[in-house]
């Protein structure tokens, strides 16, 4: 198998330090003063938030994803994928305000000593919140690149003390369609769920992610609380999420169960596995041009070193 | 209907040309977004997907121009009809160019496979070449050297709207209600293409009356 690691990454993906750095300052600065800052004319996004949203406290910088040039807030925030409020790329953006995020509460059961429940401003405090600059590849071939502020996944679940008999978990999106439009059509099979075997969602690059570009997550990427699985594609990463099962045996998952030969459960980023009705060699990133040239997808989507060995007696073809 | 020898031609000089320019906007506006980098967070999906929409709009509108005819009893419809007809082959055209040159970025051996073993893309590669002479049949002196036989190939039209419909319900992930929709006009235009019974008016004389 073909194993790509990060020195494979295009160097047009990744800005001079200089620019990054200012990139930064700028964005520190627009928080700090709460105000946006966006370029005129037509083809202006806007590449940082506007400062509308709650600044997340405390945030702790990583060096996940350092030198990764960022895509436009714009682009991460107005082209989503999330069914609940639409099917559109810019759906979610328009509709989503309809979902009230506080108060908020995530379930956990299941197959631990200490089930119960955890509100968001639990959460918030709780955990220390650490700012991760990922890659996110969809599995429609295209990526941006998001500095998610968040925590490892395995914070939280060890609070509920999964037992052995634990090797799943599974996450479960709100089901409301007076909140989210989206559920009162079947296009899929509400709520949406998905779920990660128990090493992967103990995996420190595994995040629940609370924010992006130093705000709390707009709605339409998942508020309040949303996993960031990057070396899966997108669809992996559930949004809005109410309720955390601890499980033994796989989870059903919404896109498995509605195309199993298109979406399989592991959903590793893997350019060799085609889609059926594409292929995964090459992707494009978010904001860049119409002749722009597609890059190649890394495999794990470039966190091969440090995620392969999970898989590493697995015939990916079949565990796709 | 007929109008005297010495009227101004609207059709010709003001009703096609107005439809002409009418057609073009969505290919200057993606023109103009290609220019300003004003075509969203990704550029290659909407040039893609806005000559598909395009190409199939205005497929079902060619097919739609002999329905209307018959509905109206004006004949003037059909003087759209070759116009509409070359835009869609434009549309479908471009969007096919969108494919070779921007998605599949010239892998040749790529694109073989890709018409090969994905049945979407199958259905639209089918569909774009059976349009291909359509488009180039378009002119009257091929109509006039075809004669009769003109009129069963560009019948072809309908067989290009249905892999285009199938086309969409194949590509499309989970919401089918698009291309349902496309799928619904196309389903009435075919209908009233094979009973054109069903859109001639009743006779409205007293005999028609009495014998219900
Ligand atoms: C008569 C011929 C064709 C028609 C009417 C047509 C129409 C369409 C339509 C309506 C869409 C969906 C747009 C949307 O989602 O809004 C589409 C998408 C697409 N078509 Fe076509 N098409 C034709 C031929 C072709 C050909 C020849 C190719 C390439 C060989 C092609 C490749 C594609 C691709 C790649 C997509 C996007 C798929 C996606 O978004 O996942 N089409 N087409």
């Amino acid at each position: 198998m073909l194993i790509r690691r990060h020195g494979d990454i295009r160097s047009s993906e990744i800005t001079p330090a200089d620019v990054y750095a200012q990139r930064r300052a700028f964005l520190k600065a627009a928080a700090a003063a709460g105000v946006g800052a966006a370029l005129s004319g037509p083809a202006a996004a806007l590449v940082a938030p506007a400062g509308q949203r709650d600044a997340i406290a405390g945030v702790v910088e990583t060096p996940h994803g350092r030198g990764l040039e960022l895509t436009d807030y714009e682009f991460v925030t107005q082209y989503n994928n999330f069914y609940e409020f639409g099917t559109d790329k810019a759906d979610p953006a328009e509709n989503a305000h309809t979902l009230r995020t506080r108060p908020w509460n995530v379930v956990v059961d299941g197959e631990c000593e200490a089930p119960g429940e955890i509100g968001i401003e639990d959460i918030l405090t709780g955990f220390t919140q650490e700012e991760r600059i990922y890659r996110l590849r969809c599995v429609e071939a295209w990526a941006m690149v998001v500095p998610w502020i968040g925590f490892p996944l395995g914070d939280l679940l060890r609070r509920f003390k999964p037992t052995s008999r634990a090797n799943y978990v599974r996450f479960e999106t709100l089901l409301d369609p007076e909140q989210m439009p989206g559920q009162r059509r079947a296009i899929l099979d509400w709520p949406y769920r998905e779920g990660l075997r128990m090493d992967e969602a103990m995996h420190p690059l595994t995040i629940l992610a609370t924010g992006l570009y130093g705000e709390v997550l707009p709605n339409q990427n998942g508020a309040p609380l949303r996993l960031v699985v990057p070396w899966k594609y997108g669809f992996k990463s559930i949004k809005s999420i109410v309720r955390i099962s601890f499980v033994h045996g796989v989870p059903e998952t919404t896109w498995w169960r509605m195309a199993p030969d298109e979406y399989g459960f592991y959903a590793n980023v893997n350019p060799s596995v085609d889609h059926p009705r594409w292929s995964q060699a090459r992707h494009r990133v978010l904001g860049e041009g119409l002749f722009s040239r597609k890059h190649e997808t890394p495999m794990f989507n470039g966190y091969a070193d440090q995620v392969a060995h999970l898989y590493k007696d697995m015939d990916l073809r079949k565990f796709y | 209907m007929d109008r005297p020898e010495h009227a101004f031609p609207w059709r010709r000089f003001v009703a096609k040309p107005l439809l002409f320019g009418a057609a073009l906007i969505p290919f200057g506006l993606l023109v103009h977004g290609a220019a300003v980098g004003d075509l969203g967070a990704n550029p290659l999906e909407r040039v893609t997907h806005t000559t598909g929409d395009w190409g199939l709009r205005f497929l079902l509108l060619t097919l739609a121009m002999t329905p209307l005819r018959q509905l109206t009893a004006w004949s003037g419809w059909l003087t759209f009809r070759r116009m509409l007809g070359l835009f869609a082959f434009f549309y479908v055209s471009l969007h096919f160019l969108t494919w070779i040159w921007l998605d599949q970025e010239l892998r040749w051996a790529n694109m073989l496979a890709d018409i090969a073993k994905r049945p979407f893309v199958t259905v639209g590669f089918v569909a774009w070449l059976l349009l291909l002479p359509l488009a180039l049949t378009s002119t009257r002196a091929m109509m006039r050297r075809l004669g009769r036989h003109w009129k069963r190939l560009h019948r072809t039209v309908y067989a290009v709207a249905v892999l285009g419909v199938l086309h969409f319900l194949w590509l499309v992930k989970a919401d089918l209600l698009e291309p349902l929709i496309y799928a619904a006009v196309l389903f009435v235009l075919l209908l009233v293409r094979w009973r054109p019974g069903l859109l001639k008016r009743p006779p409205l004389s007293t005999r028609a009356l009495d014998a219900r």
